[in-house]
């Protein structure tokens, strides 16, 4: 199936140069990719949340569970328990996974279960209008904060790598090639992997110039080593002048939570009525 | 009618439910059914523990008031409890910790003796209570061989020394009827849905439905089931729909506070058709309420929980056999109408312990859902004339599964066209008008007693144990709506007819059955209510329902 294949009938609405629109032709060329090397289309489930970013699964022509605000990471992680044979992408905005719904994501990461999860990071709630997100940096000033945030946000990979994700990696809606690269690197990661993409919202926050003169590629970088991604993952906080490192900061192989569910299977006698009948003897 | 009650009382941490299992199983072994109503406080170690334990020659689901024997291993359980007592020398106590008239036993000097632990009290007063109602030790042997697994033959000695040092009191003649199974109602629900083939279950502890996730933990190898507690009650629902999505059989189990959790979610399992099954384990709220206490506090909650409109299945089952049979009918309702069901269970239900028929609960087998053939394009929400479209599961090479939250088109993709919306609106409210007509095959409205009566006691849930018996004992009519959604209005009208004075039950302030057939122009003429946390005993009922009648 090509990438043209992949769309749908679906008028698509997000704004012209919505930054969405690299992650979704990244996506479907990725989708591509990866049943040239084997996976059948149909072994792949895409999830969403919900926000801009979660149209992404009305418009490509595969399996899709469009859920609610928040809830992307443990219908993904539900998906995956169930048919371990499938390759399961979770897609969530910043409001959503690192906001309404954040438990999920430390818990995810904390299990290693073999998910992917990609997250559009605008740092602004766009289908609501523009109000601060969790990664908004300290003052910024949207509809429910007039005056400016409160709050330094939150550097969502530093949290992920505490959390025990074992793979984290940061794209950048301008670098269409790089971000088919990373999405590709995490989808094939075994275990739970994460890619924080800064996804500009051109109408709430247009961020293009500012990232364009900050970003660079993470070259000579040693992925499994946890201290030197924890710097580097550290170099820029989402609110002070740093220079923004584009690329894969960890990647680590461990033993996954879905894989463990497996093993744990045995070669049982599965005749349920039989084995009702044991339980009753048994509680006599 | 022969029958005994027995209470035994310790601390937390003393293994009273244990022993109270042991004993109602004892029982059993003898040809009684029995009922075990656990009472305990909110803490681990301490206050006071007790375990009700009554056997009668016919089924029950209720407690006395009045005890034949108490059992204690602390004074409070004497203190407590000797007032209800027939006779005060009907106590068999630990003599090296309470001062008591009855059989004193000094259990401490005798676990010094056998260099037994503090736990191990119960075999000894296991035994002295064998001996006390006139039974064979090798009836008692027996049971204490299949219950407990560590240190067997300690256990066995201490009880062997009990029975010894002990004298009868009151003899119980063993009936020569078969031995049922004594189990409590979170185990029987968790086999009901296994027998509709469930195969996963996902949990967040809360009590009274801990238990259900704990066995199902600990049959998950025997059954093939996936059992899976993560961080919360909102993630446990949303882990269970992505289950359901991929077309596998899931149920989840919380009590109140949790299922409020759970509300956004339920809301998507209606609008994107994902089957569920949800057992909400009533306790007294609101809040945290009396958390290891009863109540039936919830019926509006879950009838109206979640936001928009969509169909449900509620039920709520009043004993064992019930809860085997609705859980298993709840399972298969779920997948064949794509909704999802809650079942209604509350602390007397769920963590009781009751001889269970399984012979006499009913055909309970796993019945298919209507599956997509594989022939032309798929679309996950075909409008068919029942609402139902046919399912498929990921993978499938022909099909894409599109599942959405969102309004959407017969494909899954989301619309906000006025000319989609309604089709599909109606499309999915049209699968309760079918369900509601599948529904008059089943026992959706019960009743019991004099089925002659013009009096009639309302109820539902595990109140039906004591209105029955006090229906029997007066001579009067029970009702026991079990369906609560789509509400059997048919066999409910049936079910009053000839009636001229309805008396509701409930363990509720508010009576919320009474306000739920309201909305149908029937009104109880008497309401007995009770939320103290504690059910109805058949003494209290009994004077109560005689001074609304008299």
């Amino acid at each position: 199936m090509s990438a043209k294949e992949l769309g749908t009938s679906a008028k698509n609405t997000w704004c012209p140069g919505c930054g969405n629109f690299a992650i979704l032709n990244s996506v479907k060329t990725v989708l591509k990719s990866i049943q040239d090397d084997g996976t059948p289309i149909e072994n792949v489930v895409l999830v969403s949340g919900i926000g801009c970013h979660a149209k992404i699964v009305d418009y490509i022509n595969a399996n899709s569970f469009y859920s609610i605000h928040g809830r992307a990471t443990p219908v993904a992680e539900g998906i995956k328990l169930a048919g371990p044979e499938l390759k399961v992408i979770g897609f969530a905005g910043d409001g959503d996974a690192y906001g309404e719904g954040i438990e999920h994501l430390v818990f995810a990461a904390k299990r290693n279960i073999d998910i992917t999860m990609i997250i559009h990071n605008n740092r602004v709630y766009g289908l609501t209008t523009g109000q601060y997100t969790p990664t908004s940096p300290m003052g910024f000033m949207g509809r429910s904060t007039p005056k400016g945030t409160l709050e330094y946000p939150i550097n969502p990979l530093e949290l992920m790598l505490a959390s025990g994700a074992t793979f984290l990696a940061r794209g950048f809606s301008h670098g269409l090639e790089q971000l088919k690269e990373i999405f590709k690197a995490a989808i094939n990661h075994k275990g739970f992997s994460l890619v924080d993409i800064l996804q500009v919202c051109v109408t709430f926050y247009n961020m293009y110039e500012y990232y364009d003169k900050r970003v660079y590629e993470l070259k000579e970088h040693d992925p499994s080593n946890y201290s030197l991604a924890l710097n580097k993952i550290r170099e820029w906080n989402y609110h002070d002048e740093a220079p923004i490192a584009l690329g894969v900061f960890y990647k680590k192989e461990k033993e996954t939570f879905d894989g463990k569910f497996i093993s744990a299977k045995k070669d049982i006698n599965l005749d349920i009525n039989a084995n009702i009948d044991k339980v009753l003897a048994d509680a006599s | 009618m022969r029958e005994i009650s027995v209470l035994i009382g310790g601390k937390a941490g003393d293994g009273i439910n244990q022993a109270g299992i042991l004993l109602a199983r004892l029982f059993s072994n003898m040809g009684y059914f029995v009922y075990m109503y656990f009472d305990y406080p909110s803490l681990i170690r301490g206050g006071h523990n007790f375990a009700l334990i009554r056997a009668s020659e016919k089924k029950i689901s209720a407690h006395r008031l009045r005890i034949d024997y108490i059992i204690a291993i602390n004074q409070d359980t004497v203190d407590f409890h000797k007032s209800k007592l027939r006779d005060q020398n009907n106590i068999i106590y630990d003599s090296d910790a309470i001062n008591s008239s009855g059989q004193g036993l000094p259990l401490s000097k005798i676990i010094k003796e056998e260099g037994a632990k503090p736990i191990m009290r119960n075999s000894i007063l296991m035994g002295a209570f064998a001996r006390a109602i006139g039974i064979d030790y090798e009836l008692l042997e027996g049971v204490i061989k299949k219950n407990i697994s560590k240190e067997l033959n300690l256990n066995l000695k201490l009880s062997a020394r009990g029975y010894k040092s002990a004298k009868e009191l009151l003899g119980l003649t063993a009936l020569k009827k078969k031995s049922l199974p004594v189990l409590t109602g979170n185990e029987v629900f968790g086999l009901g849905l296994i027998s509709a083939g469930l195969e996963a279950y996902v949990a967040y502890p809360m009590t009274p439905s801990s238990n259900i996730l704990h066995f199902l933990a600990s049959a998950a190898d025997n059954f093939n089931l996936k059992v899976v507690h993560p961080e919360s009650e909102i993630g446990v629902i949303l882990m269970a729909l992505g289950f359901s999505y991929k077309g596998r059989r899931v149920a989840v189990g919380t009590s109140g506070g949790g299922f409020c959790l759970m509300t956004e979610a339920l809301s998507m399992a209606g609008m994107a058709e994902l089957p569920l099954v949800i057992i909400v384990a009533q306790r007294a709220g609101p809040s945290t309420g009396i958390p290891t206490y009863t109540a039936q506090c919830d019926l509006h909650f879950v009838l109206s929980a979640g936001h928009g409109e969509f169909p449900r299945f509620v039920v709520a089952p009043g004993d064992s056999e019930e809860a085997y049979y609705w859980s298993n009918a709840a399972l298969n309702i779920s997948w064949k109408y794509q909704i999802p069901s809650i079942i209604l269970s509350d602390k007397v239900l769920s963590e009781g312990a009751f001889s269970f028929d399984r012979e006499s609960s009913g055909n309970s087998s796993r019945e298919e859902a209507v599956l997509w053939k594989n022939e032309g394009a798929y679309k996950r929400y075909l409008n068919t004339d029942s609402g139902i479209s046919p399912l498929a599961f990921a993978p499938n090479r022909g099909a894409f599964i599109k599942v959405n939250s969102y309004e959407h088109d017969e494909y899954g993709i989301t619309t906000e066209d006025p000319k989609e919306i309604m089709p599909m609106y109606e499309k999915r409210l049209r699968k309760e008008k079918y369900l509601a007509q599948e529904l008059i095959k089943y026992d959706a409205v019960k009743v019991y007693g004099n089925k002659k009566a013009e009096i009639a006691l309302l109820c539902w849930g595990s109140n039906k144990g004591a209105c029955i018996e006090v229906a029997e004992s007066l001579g009067l009519k029970v009702i026991q709506p079990v369906v609560f959604s789509p509400f059997p209005r048919e066999s409910f009208s049936d079910a009053l007819k000839g009636v001229k004075k309805i008396i509701d039950v409930e363990n509720n302030a508010t009576a919320q059955l009474a306000g739920l057939i309201a909305k149908f122009g029937i009104f109880p003429d008497e309401k007995i209510l009770k939320y103290d946390g504690r059910p109805f005993t058949i003494e209290e009922l009994e004077e109560k329902v005689k001074a609304v009648i008299s």
